[in-house]
């Protein structure tokens, strides 16, 4: 296992006082926070400070912590002393909600429950309710129109035969209800980690989030598409081809349309009560005049209406 | 190692057509029903309608109070700072999502 530099972690003085380092997690805390940061690493970041701030903290912990110097780097392997569970019984028991077998195992080495021996950490008798686990899922807009299945892997903490906590991958198949929006969060009762002392295991809560679509943009339930349009088309008005989630349909653009102008298609965005809209945006895209017979069409419309669209610019 | 569930799992979405008791809502965030009194007393998380005499909350409820919980817990502050902290956040997302 790793040696983990915990005055690093928090960046903080080997020296600093209780307060510097209360302060200097309570900054880094607000920032990295799993709920209320957007930063990619965010919960791996705020584990390793929270273990930091478990550890600097409590005087207790932190003496024993100092012995090994500041001639350890992190990174650096690391094997605790022998006899350091016997020396050291440390009385835990911080933590005010369910949170257990979130450190590291350098943490668990010290401060940790020593199988067969030591003082726990977290109590083995204590009846507990299992991890709650919080996960993403990346559902594509299609599936959220129709309803679909998806599979994820996850981290899940898994006790092995000895109590100890270990982590675990597997892999769920998860229904997705038609409708659902990005943002709804999915409860999987039963899913998280495991209980106790006999209590039952914790819960699994899936955020969700829609895959960027090619086309497609969603908000709410309302889906939003920006439908390119000759320009014959808007000025003549024209019956066109538009994609929906529940397949093409006609539209009927109104003559004397211009790039900008939304339409809507009344219960085609995601299903529920009640359904959502698809709005369609024209783009009038121009075709260039690529041989002589578009450049005279063009030279043409010119000459037969002279207009000055800037007019209203004072141009 | 890995271990794949044959069956699809059918979870519940958490959103106004779900309802949780006083007790269920406890359950679920692991707490004590005190705790979840205490944050509704203090604006965190608002029961939808009283029935007889129980409280129901919606599905967003138990987001709302799991975040609150840990933002208490982690962040060392206070109930009234993380029902500021959840507003702001929910105004953010609701932004974002424009």
């Amino acid at each position: 296992m790793k040696f983990k530099d915990y005055y690093e972690v928090l960046g903080v003085e080997r020296d600093a006082s209780k307060d510097d380092i209360k302060r200097a997690y309570r900054r880094l805390a607000r920032k990295y926070h799993p709920d209320v940061s957007k930063e990619s690493n965010a919960e791996l970041r705020f584990k390793e400070m929270k273990e930091a701030y478990e550890v600097l903290k409590d005087p207790e912990k932190r003496a024993a912590y100092d012995q090994f110097g500041e001639n350890w780097k992190a990174g650096q392997d690391f094997q605790p002393p022998p006899n350091w569970q016997r020396e050291h019984a440390f009385r835990g028991g911080t933590e005010s909600f369910a949170d257990a077998g979130q450190f590291s195992d350098f943490f668990e080495s010290l401060f940790g429950q020593a199988r067969g021996g030591g003082f726990s950490f977290r109590s083995g008798n204590l009846r507990t309710k299992g991890e709650d686990i919080n996960a993403n899922i990346s559902v594509p807009i299609e599936d959220a129109y129709r309803g679909a299945s998806r599979t994820l892997t996850l981290e899940v903490p898994e006790a092995d035969s000895g109590g100890a906590m270990t982590r675990r991958r597997k892999t769920l198949s998860v229904k997705i209800p038609a409708g659902i929006t990005a943002g709804k969060r999915i409860r999987l009762e039963k899913q998280g980690g495991p209980g106790m002392g006999g209590a039952p295991p914790g819960d699994l809560y899936l955020a969700v989030e829609f895959e960027p679509h090619p086309y497609y943009r969603v908000e709410g339930r309302d889906v939003h598409l920006e439908l390119p349009v000759t320009p014959w088309e808007a000025a003549l008005g024209r019956k066109v081809k538009v994609p929906t989630l529940g397949g093409a349909v006609d539209l009927k653009i109104p003559a004397g349309s211009s790039s900008g102008k939304t339409l809507r298609l009344k219960g085609r965005g995601l299903p529920g009560n009640p359904p959502g809209e698809q709005y369609v945006e024209l783009k009038v895209m121009v075709p260039p005049a690529v041989d002589e017979k578009m450049r005279e069409l063009y030279e043409t419309l010119e000459r037969a209406h002279d207009v000055n669209p800037r007019a209203k610019l004072g141009v | 190692m890995s271990e794949r569930s044959r069956r699809t799992l059918d979870g519940i979405v958490l959103d106004e057509r779900v309802t949780f008791t006083l007790h269920e809502l406890s359950n679920a965030c692991g707490v004590r029903t005190e705790l979840v009194v205490e944050m509704v007393e203090e604006g965190v998380i608002e029961p939808v309608a009283q029935l007889d005499t129980e409280w129901q909350f919606h599905g967003h409820s138990l987001i709302r109070a799991q975040r609150a919980l840990r933002l208490v817990r982690d962040l060392e502050i206070n109930w009234p700072g993380a029902a500021l902290a959840l507003d702001l956040l929910e105004e953010l997302d609701r932004l974002h999502s424009r």
